[in-house]
């Protein structure tokens, strides 16, 4: 693989960037907001995937105009249309675990999940 | 009648919504509307035809527009789901009275069984993954719901879990997208039929395979199960044993594996170790559990293993068998988490070396529990027999030996934990126990087993005997586990 084709790939090197960033910070993170921001850029990962395989090259916005060229080449807009729902998914996990976040908070006074994991020892 | 296909998916859902408005007027409407609503969902399940049927939302053709399908195995499905939810819809108006905010409850609990219904329906492949996300947030909620420490730490720990593996699938549904240009089952199923498949769409079989297995919670990404089932009160772990991990994680794995990427040696090979080391694993740690519902939950776990090495054999007998046991683990798991509710209310503790003798106290949890683990464990005449029967001899008919004295080892082991939790739960006097204080009632019968919970018991308990009369069809061919396995054995969809 020429170095050319290799950076040609950009948007796949920005979602595996991205996607391993996310994934470390899951695993790696004690904090419970941190391992949620993880999750996030995680999600964020495969939507920037979904998103850069719709475009087509020298494809325009998938708008049908009238004085457009009988030839036109559009985009495809199905990927972008599946990762607004698979948005609204994530936010809602999102928010259910900032809820829960925050009722563990008010139950140990604290999110760091190695500080949590004393406390239970303790009780 | 196949007009009546969507309203599985939609009455939950609209119920769920309503149940909030609903207890305005009245408290109790959220359990009435509820039961109801599976009631209403077991009898629209009951009329569908067993053969195969597509709707097309909005009469759109097959690749432009929205499909639902309904074969055998949905049909089964589908079956399954509103048969449980119904059980567990009456044992939630005895047990869930200890906790604040019902109606909540049973919002969760139809938003559950709305994904549920949708993801056995469901035509394509995205569709397939909201629906998924829809039973899974629902079923985090409903995790933490008790609201105990534990709970939460249970639940966040199954929401980061479950979030990943949802990326994961996700990432395989867009390569496979890319790969084919197409989502729907069938129209998927036809592009890939014929075709070996590239190295990304092995990838992306793979990213499903592992995304899918933690949400059935196969051996190795089983660990927020044994967190999850405890944390959550006793009629959802009910249900969540029973059918939510087979319908969001097994039977999409299954569908997608045999009818649309094509089954070949190597994935069965793949299925059978998967499966058996899920079944040695749970078993195994199940035999050292102290707290009643951790050790039914690595039950669970080990359960799923049997199921899943059975459809590794590949064949019509070893479907057929994993099919049954399927159906059968969806009687017995959720009787004897029922019966953990009841046995954590009468004895105000989850630790078996803390309780004794409750056999007076709970005389009829005692009875359905007896018969819970001696199906569970393939004792005669229960059902659980039969489908352990019908593996093995699958195994055996297959040239697996070594499978089939394992399954039968394993057998062994789940009879020694179910013996465990007899011994320590229910023989003995009733003296040893002075220190626990019940938490809710002070072991007097009425409180520990009401009526609502009483009876849902019972009705599984009767389902562990009633079932294997379903073999009287022949061992080849128990009654409408046949056609399901018959779908699968068909291979992948025809265009």
């Amino acid at each position: 693989m020429s170095t050319e084709q290799v950076l040609g790939l950009y948007n796949y090197w920005i979602v595996i960037f991205l996607m391993m960033t996310g994934f470390y910070i899951v695993i790696a993170r004690k904090n419970m907001i941190k391992t949620i921001i993880g999750l996030n850029i995680f999600q964020t990962s495969v939507f920037l995937l979904y998103i850069t395989m719709g475009k087509v090259r020298d494809g325009e916005a998938p708008i049908i105009r009238p004085d457009a060229e009988p030839d036109v080449i559009y985009s495809n807009p199905l990927p972008s249309v599946l990762m607004l729902t698979a948005i609204v998914v994530g936010i809602a996990t999102t928010a259910l675990a900032l809820a829960l976040i925050v009722r563990i908070r008010e139950d140990y006074g604290t999110v760091e999940e190695d500080k949590i994991l004393i406390l239970d020892r303790e009780s | 009648m196949n007009n009546l296909i969507p309203l599985l998916v939609v009455i939950p859902m609209g119920v769920a919504f309503a149940i909030p408005l609903a207890v305005r007027m009245n408290p109790r409407l959220g359990e009435l509307l509820s039961i109801l609503t599976a009631l209403t969902l077991l009898v629209i399940s009951l009329f569908l035809p067993s053969q195969e049927i597509i709707y097309h939302i909005g009469n759109w053709p097959t690749p432009d527009g929205i499909d639902l399908r309904v074969d055998g195995l949905s049909k089964l499905m589908l079956l399954i789901i509103s048969g449980l939810a119904l059980v567990v819809g009456i044992y939630s108006v005895g047990f869930i009275r200890q906790f604040t905010g019902h109606y909540r409850y049973y919002t969760l609990l139809m938003l559950m069984v709305t994904g549920m219904n949708g993801v056995v329906l469901s035509g394509d492949l995205f569709n397939l993954y909201i629906f998924v996300e829809i039973a899974t947030i629902a079923s985090y909620a409903l995790v933490a719901f008790g609201g105990e420490h534990e709970d939460l730490e249970a639940s966040f720990k199954y929401a980061v879990l479950g979030g990943l593996s949802s990326s994961v699938i996700l990432i395989g549904i867009a390569l496979v997208y890319g790969m084919t240009g197409t989502l729907n089952l069938t129209h998927l199923a036809s592009r890939l039929d014929g075709h070996v498949l590239t190295p990304t769409l092995q990838f992306a079989l793979a990213l499903l395979f592992c995304g899918f297995g933690l949400k059935s919670a196969l051996v190795p990404f089983h660990t927020w199960l044994p967190d999850a089932y405890p944390a959550a009160p006793a009629p959802i772990s009910a249900i969540l044993s029973g059918i939510t991990s087979k319908a969001i994680g097994l039977y999409v794995l299954v569908r997608l594996l045999f009818n649309v990427f094509g089954i070949t040696d190597d994935l069965l090979l793949l299925l059978r170790w998967s499966g058996g080391i899920t079944m040695v694993v749970g078993a195994l740690l199940a035999l050292g559990q102290w707290n009643i519902k951790r050790l039914f939950a690595y039950s669970s776990v080990s359960q799923v293993g049997l199921i899943v090495l059975a459809f590794g054999f590949g064949t019509t007998a070893g479907i057929v068998g994993a099919i049954f046991h399927l159906v059968n683990h969806a009687v017995f798991k959720p009787l004897l988490f029922l019966n953990s509710g009841a046995i954590e209310i009468a004895a105000g503790t989850r630790d078996l070396r803390k309780m004794h003798g409750l056999r007076s106290t709970i005389p009829v949890t005692a009875t359905t529990h007896m018969v819970g683990s001696l199906s569970i464990a393939g004792i005669p005449p229960f059902n659980g027999f039969w489908s352990k029967l019908i593996i093995v001899v699958a195994a055996v008919n297959a040239g697996f030996m070594g499978w089939a004295s394992l399954v039968v080892l394993m057998s062994i082991v789940t009879l020694a934990y179910q013996l465990k939790v007899q011994t320590a739960a229910f023989f003995g006097s009733n003296t040893r126990s002075p220190e626990v204080t019940p938490s809710i009632a002070t072991g007097s019968r009425s409180n520990a087993e009401p009526l609502f919970m009483a009876v849902p018991m019972i009705i599984l308990a009767i389902g562990c005997g009633a079932l294997s009369l379903l073999t009287l069809t022949g061992l080849d061919e128990p009654f409408f586990v046949a056609s399901a396995a018959e779908v699968l054995m068909k291979g992948v969809f025809t265009w």
